[in-house]
């Protein structure tokens, strides 16, 4: 499967995506600059995690009209893979990839902790290799995780199945509405999720748990 | 010519740093406070004169940018 990670000033989990990539896919993965016009030709991209442009404004909305967003738009409407992580599902969102926002955690507190998440729909790209209704450890790290859409958004996105994991067992570190801690788009082919999988991906890191979400994406690659 | 933009939560949309700011002032002996929200106020300056083209261009920026119209609404006053 080959990948490409896109990267804006002040990403700092690009790394950690790169070696998990790397680690997973056997192929190392792309680096796009956020100035670059085009992405190359790839399987999935990922937005990650960080403070773009020091979370100006509001978290990756300057991120999101960065030049290389065009590219991604176009990609993603052509059915290739997207998946944001934390930073990375704010700017998605922010670009209109994704409904609904992400707010200021309800606490009001950075969030650093593990929490754990429910699989609800494992009829995506993402999420076929999660058994229905799986609970699974993740780490999560923000300060703006609280999702928010409208009531309107909200029935369209419950109704269609886009929402594929809920923070589950009371762990909802964030106030999200309807415990919601990642969304797909309605073709499933783009995912915005907070928690970070990519950081528990070897033994060394204390569990395996978010392996499931890449080797997801590996089955639909192949 | 100098713009001002006011950008405030919608209606409905949580504001917990809004009302972390209400305790505060609360907590300051300020009793008769009933509710605070918290927005945003952009100052911009317009190299053009022309009020209504200038109006149109801030909507745009709003839109665009300054705003995020899932959560939040906007207000322009051109001086």
């Amino acid at each position: 499967m080959k990948t490409a990670v896109i990267v804006f000033p002040g990403s700092n989990r690009d790394r950690d995506m790169f070696h998990a990539l790397e680690h997973i896919t056997g192929t190392r993965p792309l680096s796009v600059w956020h100035t670059e016009s085009t992405l190359p030709d790839v399987d999935l991209v990922i937005v990650p995690g960080g403070f773009s442009y020091g979370d100006y404004l509001r978290s990756g909305a300057i991120a999101a009209r960065s030049p290389i967003l065009k590219d991604l738009v176009t990609k993603a409407d052509s059915g290739v893979s997207v998946f944001g992580v934390c930073n990375g599902f704010q700017i998605l969102t922010e670009a209109g990839l994704l409904p609904g926002a992400l707010m200021r955690n309800a606490g009001l507190t950075y969030v650093c902790k593990e929490v754990r998440i429910e699989t609800v729909n494992t009829a995506t790209r993402f999420s076929s290799r999660f058994s229905k209704d799986q609970i699974w450890r993740c780490p999560v790290s923000h300060h703006d995780g609280n999702y928010f859409a409208d009531a309107d958004t909200l029935k369209r996105i419950e109704d269609n199945g886009q929402v594929v994991f809920r923070y589950a067992d009371g762990t909802n570190p964030n106030g999200s509405i309807n415990d919601i801690a990642g969304i797909t788009n309605a073709k499933g082919n783009v995912l915005g999720m907070m928690p970070h999988p990519e950081n528990l991906i070897e033994p060394l890191h204390g569990g395996l748990d978010g392996r499931i979400l890449f080797e997801s994406l590996l089955d639909k690659a192949a | 010519m100098k713009a001002r933009v006011i950008v405030t939560l919608k209606n409905g949309v949580l504001d917990p740093q809004g009302k972390a700011i209400e305790g505060a002032l609360g907590g300051l002996g300020f009793a008769d406070v009933r509710s605070v929200r918290q927005g945003k106020v952009f100052d911009v300056e317009l190299t053009g004169s022309d009020k209504d083209a200038a109006r149109a261009e801030l909507t745009k920026m709003c839109e665009k940018l300054l705003a995020n119209t899932v959560i939040e609404n906007y207000a322009i006053e051109i001086d």
